[in-house]
């Protein structure tokens, strides 16, 4: 059911499956590859073609559109990287056993400290400061939203109804056809919703990446997350508000256009609608009663179809059976592929043992483990926090339907809105009544964060039976009995969907969030996030991997070994059926 | 009359395994042969798992056979045909496409011209009486009515054989009667270009009502134990003696066929197929039959009426009252024995007790699993353990479904005790103080 947040994939009953074990270093390893490479070549950044950012309100919309842009191209590329890994996932076993692991692995990178490191080597690739700082942020960008989307695709294609697929055969469809006519619509509901969480949450990106320091150079992309940067630099408190301003109409629009026709459109998609309220938008009302439109759709049909016949002849049809057959048989070549993985996997971390010990010693990686401990500490007690205070909100929201109609749209606008502008004003009061960073910049990590855990935690308690409420109400149950019994169990798978998905959040907030600056003053708590920011701009890019990995090592952990176990305990205890 | 027709597709000796996950093959068909000619319509008739369905979807070239032949029109069938189209029980309709584009899919995948694609589908609508409901999408739809568009989707293609898997199972009485005449009245007036049809049926009169033949599936693996020619003149009536008559024969061959089944398992290990039969409804039988006679033997087929239940529903019932001996069952009449009285006058306590008793007497894999938790120091045992004892003899999804079964008897029983979350068997029930907790 779409009304969640992206569901996560948890690949392997164990909490560590061998294949972490072999693609986890190998992932970390060629990280740190690219990072021994860049740091032997030149690596200074010339800054030649440095575009200056005005702090005029008048250029805002185009700094807006150009931002826009920026996500659009980012979410062509993760649409089309979906479909195609989501297919090879889905039909090659032999990838499936490679690629989800790898997909899980990519949605624990955090996307903020791997920015510069991609903007290096794009800056290495294409000479052109501009052009390859753009693309680094598109692909930031598409590293935050791409993972879930292909998480969705692969797992509608996996769990296709049998008897459609058999359908297709009977009926003879065509590859192409069966894309089209099975596939992609089954796939549907999921992956729109998907990609709009993809795209609610890419923004905060979107900012972050377009201001960013590397190497003592900044670089400034034409945009909304530059505008608000070179104004902190400034402290420019009336170009912060502007900027706020702005990104607030471009959500807004984004809601509106995009979003909401979209949720609404794909609802036609689903196998078995009618659960709950359908989703409304004028927009696509607007769309569909429009004759323009009904041409338009019209003629790009006739296209396909023309493209269809052209492409479909009969006789190409393979006996596939009894191909498959004398394919699956031979298991020598699985065992050796095995093999294979399992000796680059154990030659990689021997390497990457003799460079980081070479480089830095043990007792860096120990300090980073140490301030990873500390950033760890700060996302678990937000959560925690963040949890106590939007579960029982949310359950209140949840159980009455008109509040639900009304919050549900505001907290998706809110989830979508991007934390860090909202930063500045933060950093501005702790400046002037001089707290203490370590505390007080911690719950910049859950701003954004928060509102998945009560998002979800609403949608939980909106499905809750009315029968089991009412029930309650006849057995007596009341006070926090009743929350024990009914409320809590019936939220609990969804609840876990929004810790989740906010405890990676916060992490990824934590490279914006510990290392903050205001005007030319700089306000730091320690971390692990800090730690990377740090090592970004300095431009030392080993440490900044070891930073990254140690990121991704904690995340992951935290995913396996809380996350996972809680979302086995509450689908297989509390999920209805 | 009948073999005077060319034969449209031929199965010879067909073996069908799959593999489990402990990579013991298990065999669901062996030694399958039969012919289906032109101009008939042969009902498949069997219990539920038997393999009924295997059969259509290994013609409908959905699945590969292990050995032996399949043949369409004399020439081995590796894939879906042309010519040969399908039915499905759930309409297996695409919800996101409608009516129109539902029925097109195969004219368009055949690479036909437009006009043509729209010319053949919309004729095929017409056919089967969906005019008018062109533009609509499938969840607007009745049952009946999906189930046309199921239809008109196998027509449109102007299929040689029609092969339908229990089409009329997901509907109710009326329409499914309904839909059944319209379509033997396209078939005998000739309207649609099919020369023969398949069916997988699970009620008995319906495969009466329909079919010029019957096979009868049975056995584990299941091959076609018996066939019975029908000549009864259409339009039949279900109420004439000559169809009761032949509805009694039907039961008398189906239980004859699994007499013998019973009969050779008896003893066997734990890879008995375990009906899926709860306790309740075990007793709901027994409570019928020694309503309905004196005697306390009842016909099947009266039986299958009295509880308002189709044949697949009511073996699975049969089958475990005759493995716990509470009944036997001779020529398609059941007759309650006297431990099957005993358990029936008993009261809700003593029920367990008998029920217990005679589990763990007669099934193996209860006296098994008991055995194995004494065995533990902790008397606890994981249920994988069994399931992967059971994987030699099933596919996964058959081997949990066996447990499944044994654990509700079990518990009816209270031979263990069984938690859900965690899969453990053990010996000991919740004492007080875990459910107050």
């Amino acid at each position: 059911m779409p009304e969640q947040f992206p569901e996560r994939s948890f690949a392997s009953r164990a909490w560590v499956s061998r294949w972490d074990l072999v693609l986890l270093p190998l992932v970390i390893g060629i990280f740190f590859l690219l990072a021994w490479a860049g740091s032997h070549t030149s690596s200074a950044v010339h800054v030649g073609a440095h575009s200056t950012i005005s702090l005029s309100p008048a250029l805002l919309p185009l700094y807006a559109l150009k931002s826009t842009l920026r996500m659009l191209a980012a979410l062509v590329v993760s649409i089309l990287f979906a479909l195609l890994v989501g297919t090879w996932a889905a039909k090659s076993r032999r990838a499936e056993k490679v690629l989800i692991p790898l997909l899980d692995i990519g949605q624990s990178v955090p996307i903020l400290g791997f920015l510069s490191f991609a903007l290096l080597w794009t800056l290495k690739l294409i000479h052109n400061v501009m052009l390859g700082a753009e693309l680094a942020a598109i692909f930031a960008i598409f590293t935050s939203q791409v993972w879930n989307m292909a998480f969705s695709y692969y797992h509608s294609l996996k769990s296709l109804p049998k008897e459609l697929v058999q359908a297709a055969s009977v009926f003879q469809l065509s590859r192409w056809q069966r894309f089209l006519r099975l596939e992609l619509p089954h796939a549907m509901p999921q992956l729109v919703w998907n990609t709009m969480m993809s795209v609610s949450g890419g923004w905060f990106f979107v900012v972050a990446s377009e201001a960013i320091t590397v190497s003592g150079h900044r670089i400034l992309l034409p945009g909304i997350g530059s505008y608000i940067g070179v104004a902190i630099a400034e402290r420019n408190l009336t170009a912060i508000g502007w900027a706020i301003f702005a990104m607030f109409v471009v959500i807004m629009l984004y809601n509106q256009l995009a979003f909401r026709p979209l949720v609404a459109w794909a609802e036609k998609f689903k196998m078995y609608p009618g659960e709950g309220e359908e989703p409304k938008s004028w927009m696509l009302n607007l769309l569909r009663r429009s004759a323009f439109v009904a041409a338009a759709v019209g003629m790009i049909h006739d296209i396909f179809a023309q493209f269809r016949r052209r492409r479909s002849p009969r006789s190409l049809r393979p006996p596939r059976e009894r191909a498959r057959i004398i394919k699956l048989s031979p298991r020598v070549s699985e065992t050796s592929w095995n093999v294979t993985l399992a000796l680059v996997a154990v030659v990689t971390v021997v390497l990457l043992a003799r460079y980081i010990l070479g480089g830095m010693g043990i007792g860096e990686v120990g300090h980073v483990f140490l301030i990873g401990f500390y950033s760890l500490i700060r996302v678990v007690v937000l959560v925690i926090l963040a949890s106590l205070v939007w579960v029982p909100i949310g359950i209140q929201i949840g159980l009455r339907p008109k509040w639900t109609r009304r919050a549900q749209p505001l907290v998706l606008f809110l989830s979508a809105f991007p934390a860090n502008l909202l930063f500045p004003i933060f950093v501005y009061a702790i400046v002037v009544w001089r707290l203490n960073p370590q505390i007080w910049l911690s719950p910049l990590m859950v701003l954004g964060a928060q509102w998945y855990i009560l998002f979800n935690v609403i949608a939980g308690a909106q499905q809750i039976p009315s029968d089991l409420r009412e029930v309650a109400n006849n057995l007596g149950l009341r006070g926090w009995h009743r929350w024990r019994r009914l409320y809590f169990p019936a939220i609990m798978p969804a609840y876990v969907t929004g810790g989740l998905t906010a405890a990676g959040a916060a992490w990824n907030a934590s490279i914006v969030a510990e290392f903050v600056t205001w005007g030319g003053s700089t306000i730091k708590a320690s971390g692990l996030g800090s730690y990377i920011t740090e090592q970004t701009i300095s431009g030392d890019q080993p440490r900044l991997v070891l930073g990254i990995a140690v990121m991704i090592i904690y995340v992951l952990l935290m995913n396996r070994l809380l996350w996972t176990r809680l979302y086995r305990l509450a689908e297989e205890r509390y999920a209805e059926n | 009359m009948i073999q005077s027709h060319a034969a449209l597709i031929e199965l010879r000796n067909v073996r069908k395994q799959f593999t489990g996950s402990e990579r013991q093959p298990i065999v669901v068909l062996d030694g399958v042969t039969f012919t289906l000619h032109e101009h008939e319509i042969v009902a498949l008739l069997g219990k539920s798992g038997s393999g009924k369905s295997t059969i259509l979807r290994i013609i409908a070239g959905l699945t590969p056979v292990t050995s032996g032949d399949v043949l369409y029109r004399g020439k081995q069938i590796c894939g879906s045909e042309p010519g040969i189209s399908m039915v499905f029980q759930n309409f297996a309709l695409f919800p996101w496409l409608n009516v129109l584009e539902n029925v097109r899919l195969g004219p368009e995948a055949q690479g036909l011209s437009a006009t043509e694609q729209r010319r053949r589908t919309l004729e095929a609508i017409d056919l089967i009486g969906l005019d008018g409901f062109e533009s609509a999408y499938p969840k607007e739809l009745s049952g009946g009515m999906c189930q046309r568009v199921g239809f008109a989707r196998a027509l449109v293609v102007e299929p040689d054989v029609l092969l339908m898997d229990e089409p009329f199972s997901a509907l109710d009485v009326p329409t499914s009667e309904i839909l059944r005449d319209d379509l033997l009245d396209l078939w005998r007036e000739r309207k649609i270009p099919t020369r023969a049809i398949l069916m997988v049926s699970h009620s008995i009169e319906e495969a009466l009502l329909l079919a010029d033949r019957l096979l009868i599936l049975d056995g584990d693996p299941a091959s076609i134990k018996s066939e019975l020619p029908i000549r009864l003149a259409h339009p039949r009536d279900r109420n004439s003696d000559e169809f009761r008559a032949l509805v009694d024969r039907v039961y008398a061959l189906m239980t004859r066929a699994s007499a013998s089944v019973v009969g050779s398992l008896a003893m066997f290990g734990i890879g008995r197929r375990l009906p899926s039969a709860n306790v309740q409804q075990m007793l709901g039988v027994l409570d019928a039959v020694d309503e309905q006679s004196t005697s306390g033997r009842l016909e099947l087929a009266e039986l299958a009426d009295e509880l308002e239940m189709e044949v697949d529903e009511i073996f699975p019932l049969v089958e475990a009252l005759e493995l716990f001996g509470f009944a036997a069952v001779d020529d398609g009449v059941l007759s309650l024995t006297p431990s099957g009285n005993a358990f029936l006058e008993a009261d809700i306590l003593e029920r367990k007790v008998i029920f217990g008793r005679t589990l763990l007497k007669r099934v193996a894999l209860a006296h098994h699993i008991t055995a194995a938790i004494e065995a533990e120091s902790d008397h606890r045992v994981d249920e994988e353990r069994f399931l992967t004892e059971l994987n030699e003899f099933f596919t996964d999804e058959e081997a949990e479904r066996v447990l499944e079964v044994l654990v509700a008897w079990g518990r009816y029983a209270e031979l263990f005790a069984y938690d859900y979350d965690s899969g453990v068997f053990s010996l000991e029930n919740p004492t007080v103080e875990g459910i107050s907790d």
